[in-house]
């Protein structure tokens, strides 16, 4: 069952540059493991994790197998209005989860 | 007659060897050549600078499953001056790619944090992008006692 863990703060000062951390829970099957078998286990990774304020994307990453189980990403934004954050996971075998969270700006 | 025939064999031989090495090593690990492959898939022709990018990552850890990684970049993050993205690669996993990062002058602050694989000791290189499209980088030797991906899954 996939899910999001996402840390912003809930107010914040114009102008005030802040952190956001997310969390997606996720295999990140890298594709080069093998079974006791010796069969490949194919690669299940998220490849693409976007960040959008009121629809305008601030921060885009590209995903590799070489990023950890359960992608941890933390990033910088600089706030300017009330707004809600748009997260965005894409991966290998159709995955795309979307989660939100809202900061108020005074 | 029988030494030239003696010679083709070997010939054969060390040719077979040869594939087979290049069969089994070539997915292990990247090559020095696929790291410098990929940083020129992302930098062009341009120079890539050491400074200005800073790297924290562990020297010493015991689970390269799990390691945690920061990139931050000197840089106002102005709308004239600015990060335009972040580009992680290492030696010695399958592949040298870890994760590109864009951001923009809105970004604030030059930072990025995550948790990466490496498959071995290594080291990994951080390469930034400004928005005068100069290319600035950082690299830190890692020693790895458990190494990610070469566990048998069950």
């Amino acid at each position: 069952m996939p899910s999001a863990l996402i840390n912003i703060p809930k107010k914040a000062k114009r102008g005030d540059v802040i952190e956001i951390k997310t969390l997606m829970s996720h295999i990140m099957e890298t594709g080069y493991r093998h079974t006791a078998s010796g069969s490949v286990v194919p690669r299940d990774i998220i490849t693409s994790f976007t960040c959008r304020f009121n629809g305008t994307e601030v921060f885009r990453a590209d995903l590799y197998p070489a990023i950890a189980a359960n992608p941890f990403i933390t990033f910088f934004t600089t706030v300017t209005e009330s707004g809600k954050f748009e997260f965005e996971w894409i991966g290998d075998k159709g995955f795309s989860e979307t989660a939100q969270a809202s900061i108020t700006v005074e | 007659m029988a030494n030239s025939n003696h010679t083709t064999r070997r010939t054969v031989l060390g040719l077979a060897g040869g594939a087979a090495a290049l069969v089994i090593v070539r997915p292990v690990d990247a090559t020095p050549a696929m790291l410098q492959a990929a940083i020129r898939n992302v930098v062009g022709e341009a120079n890539v600078r050491t400074g200005k990018v800073k790297l924290d990552i562990p020297p010493l850890v015991e689970n390269g499953n799990t390691v945690p990684m920061t990139v931050s970049v000197l840089s106002p993050m102005t709308a004239d001056e600015y990060v335009k993205s972040i580009h992680i690669f290492n030696e010695k996993n399958p592949q040298p790619n870890i994760g590109n990062f864009y951001l923009g002058p809105r970004a604030g602050r030059a930072q990025i944090s995550t948790r990466i694989r490496l498959a071995d000791s290594q080291k990994v290189t951080a390469i930034a992008r400004l928005s005068d499209d100069t290319f600035w980088s950082a690299t830190a030797d890692v020693v790895v006692t458990l190494a990610a991906c070469t566990e048998e899954a069950t």
